[in-house]
């Protein structure tokens, strides 16, 4: 049974093509990870799904029904984290979570959602005096307060400080551990890596690649070889092939070695290395992370954008 | 399970806007604190007097009491919405709520029933004060048409508001136009000074273009002692009716949940987004 089923969605702003021919389903109980750069269409997807935008063409189906007409039903049933939503800084931890609750038929009650989302000790805290970090939790918590059975994340992590990110992976990680379906849009990959079942990589508004990360990792099939030359040493003298690049830095030469056939490369290189004295450094042998496979497929960064990832 | 009734659904969206209303300083100073010293100084000022209007003399508190009541009533609807329902939308506080499953019409009268428990209060204090600090007199036959009047006018004007806040785009220009609007208006429609029979003619005539005349005239009248009770104008009732439905169509064709794209002006937590 899918949760999410999605077929030729189209989204276009003017002669802007946002969303193009865009097929995927997501299955109950996973949880499915949209990644891309800023501009992919991630955020023009889950806004469709979630009903906050109309699509131009296609089928979109969420929990069995059509966002763009499910209505009060279906947003009983989903829970949204927002890429950028507020709340009223006037009111407290508490008076938020109960406020937001009682939209729903079934909620949970504000000592369950502070205990998901790690706000104990700020329930009777205005929300004016929560940090970017706590008031994040405060969005993921009004995600959950009605027991959804599909949750949306947009970007859950943006703008985190590294120890942030793993407290917020850990919350979410037990969230999906309740059995919740969890689409979330992310342009970092080790968060996809880390929480995503199954990640769909999208590029101008087009699905390029689609699976398990450890799928999509070994479809690129290159393994990355590197250490450090010896001075004075002729690449050649060592059986480097010639598709070798090099980096320097420091004064020292780092050789990068991109192979399918790794185990004879590595043979080869250590065979002559040895046999001629020469002692290698900081040899590294290095599967693709789903980073390489994801600047494969998506392309460069689009211009003036800062590496995010 | 059942959906919570909507009766209940309201009555929390009332309470939670009051609440947060309360915990506003600027917006408890501008709405009700504001009205209630232009009284005391009113008082303080002209309370012995007499004005003259329409060529009868009447104590000017009686003529004070009955017009800030009425601005502090048109403070409470018109102001106040156009201030808040925009601040509510650049911070994403509109958003969230439509990715909920409270309807769209219980959200807003959240806002709309506040507004009208806010200017029911603003009025009970202005007319309280003068009872019982400046023996004003309040004739029972003429209340019924007071209060007729008064839900007329604070629908129409909470309307109004509803309708600036979905026209105008960013927050910062909705509360400027809500406030370049209402002050001028207020001083051509008797609220802080007479524009009786002396006052340039056109001076009446602008100001009866407009809502707030008619609505602040009605409610001085029900404490002019020199107007016969019931003291009804049903024209100035239906004409304010009027601009109460030209503002409820231009607020359903203009509400919008998000900011206009070309600008927003307020603290939003906007990250990088696409």
């Amino acid at each position: 049974m899918s949760a999410i089923r999605i077929s030729g969605l189209r989204k276009t702003y003017g002669d802007n093509v946002a969303v193009d021919d865009l097929s995927f389903e997501v299955a109950e109980g996973e949880v499915y990870g949209l990644l891309g750069h800023n501009g992919a269409g991630k955020s023009t997807t889950i806004e469709i799904m979630e009903g906050h935008r109309e699509r131009t063409g296609g089928e979109v189906s969420v929990l069995g029904l059509d966002p763009a007409d499910g209505g009060r039903e279906l947003r009983d049933r989903i829970g949204i984290v927002l890429q950028t939503s507020g709340t009223d800084v006037e009111l407290t931890v508490r008076e938020t979570i109960e406020l937001y609750g009682s939209a729903y038929r079934r909620r949970r009650t504000v000592d369950e959602v502070v205990d998901l989302v790690g706000l104990e000790e700020k329930v009777d805290a205005r929300v004016a005096s929560l940090s970017g970090g706590q008031k994040r939790r405060l969005d993921l918590g009004l995600g959950i307060v009605g027991y959804p059975e599909l949750l949306f994340l947009d970007e859950p992590t943006t703008g985190f400080d590294p120890a942030a990110r793993r407290r917020s992976w850990e919350m979410i990680q037990g969230l999906c551990s309740l059995g919740t379906t969890v689409v979330l849009t992310t342009h970092y990959l080790d968060e996809a890596e880390q929480l995503a079942d199954r990640v769909g990589v999208m590029a101008r508004g087009k699905m390029v690649a689609e699976g398990t990360p450890a799928e999509l990792m070994s479809a690129s099939p290159t393994t990355t070889i590197s250490f450090e030359l010896p001075h004075e040493v002729d690449p050649d003298a060592l059986l480097v092939p010639a598709t070798a690049t090099y980096e320097q830095s420091g004064g020292a030469t780092t050789c990068l070695i991109e192979t399918t056939e790794p185990t004879r490369v590595l043979a080869e290189v250590m065979g002559a290395a040895s046999s001629r004295g020469y002692e290698l450094t900081g040899i590294s042998v290095r599967r693709p992370s789903l980073e390489d496979v994801f600047l494969g497929l998506a392309g460069e960064r689009p211009e003036g954008e800062e590496a995010s990832a | 399970m059942s959906w919570p009734s909507t009766l209940s659904l309201l009555a929390r969206q009332i309470r939670y806007q009051m609440l947060v209303f309360w915990r506003t300083p600027v917006a408890l100073f501008f709405t009700l604190a504001l009205p209630l010293f232009i009284l005391l100084l009113m008082s303080a000022l002209f309370g012995d007097t007499t004005v003259t209007v329409n060529g009868s003399e009447w104590p000017a508190r009686q003529f004070f009491t009955g017009g800030l009541a009425a601005f502090t009533a048109v403070s409470a609807t018109y102001t106040n919405l156009a201030n808040v329902v925009p601040i509510r939308r650049e911070e994403g506080i509109l958003k969230r709520w439509r990715s909920t499953p409270l309807p769209t019409p219980i959200y807003i009268g959240g806002f709309v029933g506040s507004a009208l428990v806010l200017a029911f209060l603003g009025a009970v204090l202005m007319i309280g004060v003068g009872v019982v600090f400046y023996d004003l007199q309040v004739e029972a036959a003429k209340m019924p048409g007071a209060i007729l009047m008064f839900v007329v006018g604070v629908s129409a004007f909470a309307a109004l508001g509803m309708a600036v806040a979905g026209m105008v785009p960013t927050a910062s220009s909705a509360a400027a136009v809500a406030n370049a609007t209402i002050l001028p208006l207020a001083f051509i429609s008797n609220v802080f000074i007479v524009s009786g029979d002396d006052a340039p003619g056109w001076m009446t005539t602008v100001g009866n273009l407009f809502p707030l005349r008619p609505f602040v005239l009605s409610i001085q009248d029900s404490f002019n002692p020199f107007v016969e009770a019931p003291a009804i104008d049903w024209a100035r009732i239906g004409f304010v009716a009027l601009w109460g439905l030209v503002g409820l169509a231009l607020a359903v064709k203009f509400f919008s949940w998000e900011p206009h794209p070309s600008g927003t002006t307020t603290r939003r937590r906007r990250r990088s987004g696409d």
